[in-house]
């Protein structure tokens, strides 16, 4: 790439204050009419409101209560979870992966913060920290530890490293003394650490 | 590149920044940044692996220091002046220049959601036999080129096992140089233990998968 020389970057032509550098480039953009503010929102909206762990926690509660879903979610993620409507943007290329009691899988993207969208929304700040990116891959227990995660020594651990456009969604193992429970109420004890793999599945109980 | 995005295993970083119940955004203007960054590549000037290129090449230590939407404001700014879309003195001046031309109709709020919806998948057809099956042991390159690549330095010359074909898939080696190639080429999850990676002491439990192109491997 022809701009290794990054001295003159054009952000540097910008305010200092975040807000103030958005706000500019927001005015340049919109009055260029390169960008429709009401695009804006609907994006903003989206993300903010409409797009987040609750999808991914659908395609998990179905994977436990229905044996056919969770071999499709296995065999084929980008179909059994498009299925559910969550595909597009950022979620175009499905993996899950299933823990079990001697296996704990966890997601990572080590060179940017590649996250599946569709289903988990937008990263939290941890996930996109250089901390996690540079350590989980070398000292996954230490980092779950952090999380207040503890897995057995004989657990065999399983770190996905996001390099391509494969998102993986890791399937939690459902928790005890949940028989009585329906997919729906399933679907509240998902949480979005537990499909990254840094969390377990809340007891019903914690929900 | 061996650029300080290339985070994987770098040590000397300490907690985690974890936030309870942390919202989707902070601040509008992250929020705002993100809508932005996709809608000015709705213009398809650039691609999402020159977009990731734009951000690793950011200043080492401005890498290390801005809040990721900050980056994403970096790297719009950047791809939005290169692509011809703005200009420095407009974004000096925070003003469209006198007498520019106005673009034609960008993309409206309906029409983005409908792309988000489809997205945009980089599996391609095969334009050759993949080179490894399933259970191949497969060495990972030495060196890598100067521009963008996907094959984390911490990876780099390690022996692995095919896991996973994923079919073929856009290079973004050769696509973040936005010649209208995309080099299209087979795709495989492959698993390294850790002891490869890291050496005796490291966890015999534990393993790394990461997907990586046929041009990145090699059989061992």
């Amino acid at each position: 790439m022809p701009h290794d020389h990054s001295d003159d970057h054009p952000h540097a032509l910008l305010p200092p204050e975040p807000a103030l550098r958005v706000k500019a480039i927001e005015t340049l953009l919109v009055e260029k009419g390169l960008v429709d503010p009401g695009a804006i929102d609907a994006i903003v909206d989206a993300y903010a409101n409409k797009i987040g762990p609750q999808n991914g926690a659908k395609v998990v509660a179905k994977a436990w209560t229905d044996p056919a879903y969770r071999k499709w979610l296995l065999d084929d993620a980008t179909a059994a979870i498009a299925d559910l409507g969550f595909s597009g943007l950022q979620g175009e290329h499905m993996v899950a992966v299933e823990n079990t009691d001697q296996l704990h899988n966890i997601v990572v993207c080590t060179l940017c913060s590649c996250y599946p969208w569709p289903t988990l929304g937008v990263p939290p700040v941890w996930y996109k920290s250089s901390e996690y990116r540079a350590r989980v891959v070398r000292d996954p227990r230490g980092v779950l530890a952090e999380f207040d995660v503890a897995l057995a020594d004989d657990v065999e651990v399983r770190v996905w490293d996001s390099t391509a456009e494969i998102r993986y969604l890791v399937v939690p193992q459902r928790p005890a003394d949940t028989d009585d429970m329906d997919a729906d109420a399933l679907a509240k004890l998902v949480t979005r650490d537990s499909m990254i793999g840094t969390g377990f599945a809340l007891l019903p109980g914690d929900a | 590149m061996d650029g300080v995005h290339d985070l994987g295993g770098v040590e000397g970083f300490g907690r985690l920044p974890i936030e309870d119940s942390e919202p989707a955004f902070h601040d509008d203007w992250e929020a705002k940044v993100m809508a932005m960054r996709l809608l000015m590549a709705a213009w398809r000037k650039w691609n999402i692996d020159a977009g990731r290129h734009s951000v690793e090449t950011l200043p080492p230590a401005d890498y290390l220091t801005l809040t990721y939407y900050e980056k994403w404001l970096a790297s719009l700014v950047f791809l939005s002046e290169r692509a011809g879309l703005i200009t420095r003195d407009e974004i000096a001046n925070g003003a469209p220049a006198p007498g520019s031309v106005k673009s034609s109709p960008p993309i409206d709020g309906p029409g983005f959601l409908a792309l988000m919806a489809k997205g945009r998948p980089s599996e391609r057809a095969p334009t050759a036999a993949a080179k490894f099956a399933l259970g191949d042991q497969v060495r990972t390159a030495r060196h890598m080129h100067a521009g963008h690549t996907r094959l984390p330095r911490y990876l780099r010359g390690c022996v692995g096992e095919i896991v996973l074909l994923h079919g073929t898939h856009v290079l973004p080696d050769v696509s973040s140089r936005l010649t209208g190639d995309e080099g299209a080429e087979p795709l495989y999850g492959v698993r390294f233990s850790a002891r490869e990676v890291w050496g005796n002491d490291a966890d015999p439990k534990l393993s790394i998968t990461a997907d990586l192109w046929e041009s990145y491997l090699a059989a061992a």
